[in-house]
């Protein structure tokens, strides 16, 4: 806006502050392996040689990412590493738990794939790292990140591959692992997003007619032909509820789109537009298609008996939220709650376990770690200079806190639920991967962001001074 | 672009403010609402695999807690019970959702979470020991119980049986029969069949889960006439030989006969009291109520017991009898024998019998003992034998008991109720049912008649013959399980 006042400074300074870094991955080490102890002293009274293996392996692919941080990407974002590597830590650690209850063997309890995606993740984030040292070459893929995002959303919907599960058709089957295609779409879809929108963002803030009520302005509306990527972008959110009943990635998908544009135009109009045509649809989709009203039910009427008991009704949501009850404000203690006896309480309902068993303050300690994460995507955003950077920065940023709205929105019963992933606790490869390449993104964009730019005309000779 | 995206901060801001905002709201103000909702089946199912105390009888445990996980597991508790039938009407049970009898009454002792406990819980969690539930022994005298309940197996017929310590009011039999196996409905591995069992006796004719002893009442019958009997002496200043008339039918608005050989009392005479008493003839007694009005006979009733406001709890909770006061002749007559409006369960007439037995002093009804901490090591409380009401003079009683002992006696109407080598003190009952089931047969008594160890009452639900015939053998098969030890 023009007659903003003057805006505070955005550039950061060139610190690195690896050490405080490695401070605080040490911490979240502590705290993952402290998880697993306080697990096996509530479920069997002993500390548990998992925390041993599983605690000091998690610990050590931790310091080995540091360490290639400090070589890659030396200037990077000091906060963003531990952030994601605590909340890896404590998805770790509560999968772990989860599933000593589950198999009740806490000897042999595993932690599926978790750690080895964990691993792979970070080597991702690394490579992606290692390979990428300018994320503006991105923007040159426009169509063809488009198209990947196209691809990866269908992928689930395509006959034999696809895996139809819990009402949602989000998997697809490769060589017995089962992948959800619609994590690494988003990543995709931001890209493409990104490109598109920086270059198309003058003539998408053009408005064309003002809407008043006396006089007071309501909204711009853009010119007709100007709706077309809107047309195309609500198009297909609508198209993947329909097709996929996956209406968590549909609201995500569709949720980052309209920031993105808000961002890229500066105009509200495009997003109460977009918002409200996609509730409109939303809701008259799943008149048409599917039980509108026990949706509506499960949401308001959770604790009905008639709900409760349906099929597909709200039973798991209300054992969530039970679960939370017997958490209140302190927890029951990792080990020392119910949660293992919720439905797929490592995955969509990670974070109804984690209250449930770390109490309201756990939960609380969560976002505030989540929404650290968030804001520091910001501020990347704001710092750097390439409108391309602050366009990924900002939404790669919004993916995860919406990501996570979604889902423990639906838990606390403030949107309709729907199941998604929780980034970085949930159990599952796809998540993970898809959650350690947005990190890897970050880290570039602030190594790039926050480096001193070369001060001197740069050669390969011996006689370079360097300063700082 | 900087303003939006400082916009869009903002933004997820507010969307993780109303996380936080909703995440308190649930987990802080509305986390009590929540667990308390009848949805949450936790607060069954967590108490359901917790070490309880065990329900002992004898000083053996008839429920108890096992603990049936594989080794090194976390504990699971499952509840057991021992003795099959015979218990659980007493004892109850201890399901899923939600529980019966002892285990219900006891449960805050039994499940360790009573404030008597908690010094000695603390105690346990600090030195590293599981802290474990109280011990509640019961007053039943096991072979008393048994006696009582092979008698109903034996012959076929749903009812119910009380057998009394008079002097204490200690319960040392208290059996309902058809009953169930508590263990068919607890289990914790096959919580669904569990469930199915409870439901499939819920639906059952013969009412399994009802404790006929303590929460059916019956019309009493001819029984009801000691009560009467002793209203008359108290009231009307009659002993054992004051006569009433006693024609051969009695017109109460429809002709009221009697049950007597020949039906007749005294060949049309007036019939002495206790004479009335040991053929038990129903027109002297009627006329006895009517000549004293309804007031004496509904006050001599709550005396004994009946027309209570406060429930009496055993701590099994018994429901109250009944003997309203009469205006009407013809229902005062028929109250005077035990008909009517009256209507009691077998432990009110237990404690009428008991009352007479102690000298007209009614005790306290109770059925646990006492409690032991979990170890068993020293006893926390132990129920102290209460007064419950006067109902009759010492003199009063004596009189009744004589005029008892005859009805077992040759030519009396309970012989089959007699013990050798003793006296015993009884009375039948054989009560209307006004419709075609047949009627209840009832006996009352306690033995030895001169020093009273045990009264009993019992009652067989349309057993269609008499109380001598029907219930007298199982009354008597309880004393001599008192008598003969």
């Amino acid at each position: 806006m023009s007659t903003a006042a003057p805006e505070a400074p955005t550039e950061l300074p060139p610190v690195k502050r690896r050490n405080a870094e490695l401070a605080l991955i040490c911490v979240t080490i502590v705290i993952t392996m402290s998880a697993m102890a306080v697990a096996g002293l509530n479920l069997n009274g002993q500390i548990p040689g998992a925390m041993w293996g599983y605690g000091l392996l998690f610990g050590a692919m931790a310091l080995a990412t540091h360490m290639a941080l400090r070589w890659i990407a030396p200037y990077a974002d000091p906060l963003i590493l531990p952030c994601a590597l605590f909340l890896n830590g404590v998805g770790v650690a509560m999968i772990w738990r989860l599933d000593a209850a589950d198999s009740g063997d806490i000897e042999h309890a595993g932690i599926g794939m978790q750690l080895v995606w964990t691993a792979v993740g970070m080597i991702l984030c690394i490579a992606l790292l290692f390979f990428l040292k300018e994320p503006r070459i991105l923007q040159r893929y426009t169509y063809i990140s488009a198209l990947a995002a196209i691809v990866l959303i269908a992928l689930p919907m395509l006959p034999v591959i696809g895996i139809s599960e819990y009402g949602a058709r989000r998997w697809i089957g490769v060589g017995g692992f089962t992948i959800q295609p619609s994590e690494f779409a988003k990543i995709a879809l931001v890209i493409f997003l990104s490109s598109y929108l920086v270059t198309k963002r003058q003539v998408l803030s053009l408005a064309a007619k003002e809407i008043k009520v006396g006089r007071f302005k309501i909204l711009d509306l853009p010119r007709a032909r100007d709706f077309m990527p809107m047309v195309v972008g609500w198009v297909m959110a609508i198209g993947l509820l329909v097709v996929t009943k996956d209406l968590g990635s549909s609201l995500l998908l569709f949720g980052t789109f309209l920031a993105m544009l808000y961002v890229a135009t500066q105009r509200s109009s495009w997003v109460i537009i977009g918002l409200t045509v996609f509730v409109l649809a939303a809701a008259l989709a799943f008149q048409l298609f599917w039980h509108f009203e026990q949706r509506v039910n499960i949401w308001f009427n959770a604790f009905d008996q008639e709900v409760y008991d349906a099929v597909g009704g709200s039973a798991q949501l209300v054992q969530g939220q039970i679960g939370m009850a017997y958490g209140g404000l302190f927890g029951t203690g990792l080990g020392g709650g119910d949660a293992h006896n919720i439905f797929a309480a490592d995955s969509d309902f990670v974070l109804a376990s984690i209250a449930e068993e770390l109490g309201l303050t756990g939960l609380m300690a969560i976002l505030v770690v989540i929404f650290l994460l968030v804001q520091r995507g910001m501020r990347i955003a704001l710092a750097s200079r390439e409108l391309f950077i602050k366009m990924l920065a900002s939404g790669l940023a919004f993916v995860v806190c919406f990501q996570v709205f979604v889902v423990l929105g639906g838990l606390l019963r403030i949107i309709p639920l729907t199941g998604m992933t929780t980034p970085f606790l949930a159990a599952g490869g796809s998540a993970l991967m898809a959650s350690w390449l947005m990190i890897g993104l970050l880290l570039r964009m602030s190594d790039n962001a926050r480096r001193p730019a070369p001060k001197a005309i740069q050669d390969e000779g011996a006689t370079q001074v360097i300063r700082r | 672009m900087n303003t939006p995206i400082r916009r869009l901060a903002v933004f997820s801001m507010i969307l993780f403010g109303a996380l936080m905002l909703q995440a308190t709201w649930i987990q802080g103000f509305q986390a009590d609402a929540i667990r308390e909702d009848p949805l949450n089946s936790r607060q069954y199912s967590e108490r359901l695999t917790e070490q309880r105390g065990p329900i002992q009888v004898a000083g053996e445990p008839v429920a108890y807690s096992e603990d049936i996980s594989e080794e090194d597991d976390p504990s699971r508790y499952q509840r057991m019970y021992n003795g099959e039938d015979l218990y659980t009407p007493i004892v109850g049970s201890f399901r899923s959702y939600g529980a019966s009898g002892v285990e219900e009454a006891e449960n805050s002792l039994l499940d360790g979470s009573d404030d008597r406990l908690a010094a000695r819980n603390l105690r346990d969690i600090l030195t590293g020991h599981d802290p474990g539930g109280a011990r509640v022994e019961l007053t039943l005298d096991p072979e008393v119980q048994q006696a009582g309940y092979d008698g109903f197996v034996n012959e076929g017929k749903n009812g119910a049986a009380v057998a009394l310590d008079p002097s204490t009011g200690a319960i040392l039999g208290a059996v309902s029969y058809p009953s169930y196996d508590a263990n068919d409905v607890v289990s914790i591995d096959d919580q669904e069949g569990a469930v199915d069992n409870y439901v499939e006796l819920e639906q059952d004719e013969g009412k399994p889960l009802l404790n006929r002893a303590l929460n059916e009442r019956y019309p009493p019958g001819s029984t009801f006439k000691v009560v009467t009997a002793a209203a008359a002496i108290e009231n009307l200043d009659a002993s054992a030989d004051s006569t009433m008339d006693a024609p051969d039918t009695l017109d109460l608005g429809r002709p009221l006969p009697n049950a007597t050989p020949g039906g007749t009392c005294n060949n049309g005479q007036p019939d002495s009291l206790a004479h009335s008493i040991q053929i038990s003839c129903n027109t002297s007694m009627a006329n006895w109520a009517i000549e004293m009005g309804g007031a004496p006979l509904s006050e001599q009733a709550t005396a004994f017991g009946f027309n209570q406001d406060e429930v009496l709890e055993t701590p099994l909770e018994a429901t109250p009898s009944l003997a309203p006061e009469e205006d009407d002749r013809n229902v005062l007559g028929r109250a005077g024998i035990g008909q009517g409006n009256v209507e009691a369960t077998p432990l009110q007439m237990a404690m009428v019998s008991a009352g007479i037995a102690n000298s007209g002093e009614v005790m306290t009804p109770y059925v646990v003992d006492r409690i032991q901490e979990p170890n068993g090591e020293s006893t926390l409380s132990s129920t102290e034998a209460q007064p419950y009401s006067t109902a009759t003079s010492a003199s009063t009683a004596q009189t009744l008991t004589d005029m008892m002992v005859l009805v077992t006696e040759q030519g009396g109407s309970g012989t089959n109720a007699a013990i050798d080598g003793m006296d015993v003190a009884g009375k039948t009952g054989t009560a209307e049912t006004g419709g075609e089931d047949g009627t209840h047969n009832w006996f009352i008594g306690f033995a030895p008649a001169d020093d009273p160890e045990v009264a009993v009452a019992v009652v067989i639900e349309h057993g269609g013959g008499s109380g001598n015939e029907n219930a007298a053998p199982i009354a008597r098969q309880m004393m001599e399980a008192v008598v003969q030890e």
